[in-house]
């Protein structure tokens, strides 16, 4: 909430404000809890290594709710969420530093509706992409007053 | 490719189109404060009535994957040939906001089974078309999820 995105202040190419996460073991518990997804190989190591896992590992849809916050976070109340995929490449961590990115790829109205597109992506601390994916929204425009 | 893994591989292929029973959860106002502090989003349009009742929204709503705490019912199709499993990704889309109260009723249907070779052996990809609709008729958003088994 706060701040106002209008579709004209966008431009392709332009970089979504990232976010941080430093998730830990504790975390990935309370997000089993509240998802209620208490598959094993998020929070007993020996389960996770016996699948073949290098120790537990993130949940992917936790590092979806990471990509859905940025892009929320981004464009704020007045914007609408219309689409958000992502695939899950690459196993990510607790205690590594994770980073939810985002870049416009397109602008256009259709309908008379002003939509945006984006590639986001999920990096890791050594800044590889484990997570890509991409997200649609819909933002007011100046051409049409709040 | 093993027989076993063939014959598995066939049935599920055959299920392509079944669909699981409904199942109608309803959204609790607390749930979605833990969902969001569980994920670690202060944004207060899932935990601050005052600041949200004044917003577009009118109320709270739910973050974007909070309907991931919705499992369909499990779909009535052979099991896959490999009992470990992984997330393989999600394709959400949103129609309309979900907010406490809602009776969420949640269906999926099968709608793709694959086999690739992976870094882990062979690898079986499968995608659920799952759909969210609420009390009033609206789908709220749908999820391709792909689940992976090796």
């Amino acid at each position: 909430m706060g701040k106002v995105l209008y579709w004209e202040d966008v431009t392709e190419g332009q970089e979504i404000p990232p976010l941080v996460k430093h998730p830990t073991t504790q975390q990935l518990v309370k997000y089993a809890g509240a998802s209620g997804d208490f598959y094993q190989i998020h929070y007993d190591k020996d389960f996770a290594l016996n699948n073949g896992l290098p120790g537990v590992i993130i949940h992917g849809a936790l590092k979806n709710a990471w990509l859905g916050q940025l892009i929320t976070d981004w464009i704020g109340e007045y914007g609408t969420l219309k689409k958000l995929s992502c695939q899950y490449r690459g196993m990510d961590v607790p205690g590594d530093t994770i980073t939810a990115k985002g870049r416009v790829t397109r602008k256009y109205v259709q309908d008379g509706k002003h939509y945006v597109e984006c590639e986001i992506w999920i990096e890791n601390g050594k800044g590889e992409r484990t997570t890509p994916g991409s997200a649609t929204v819909i933002l007011p425009s100046r051409t049409n007053p709040l | 490719m093993t027989t076993q893994v063939q014959s598995a591989l066939e049935a599920l292929r055959k299920a392509v189109g079944t669909q699981s029973e409904p199942v109608t959860y309803e959204v609790e106002g607390g749930h979605i404060r833990r969902f969001a502090e569980a994920i670690g989003d202060p944004n207060p349009l899932y935990n601050d009535e005052a600041l949200a009742r004044r917003s577009r929204y009118g109320g709270l709503i739910a973050p974007p994957t909070f309907l991931r705490a919705f499992p369909p019912k499990s779909l009535p199709i052979p099991d896959p040939p490999f009992t470990r499993r992984l997330d393989g990704g999600s394709d959400w889309e949103y129609f309309e906001p979900v907010r406490p109260g809602d009776r969420i009723t949640v269906v999926q249907r099968l709608a793709d089974v694959r086999l690739r070779e992976g870094r882990l052996g062979p690898m079986l990809f499968t995608t659920r078309e799952i759909t969210y609709t609420n009390q009033f008729g609206q789908v709220v958003a749908t999820q391709r999820a792909t689940g992976i088994s090796y």
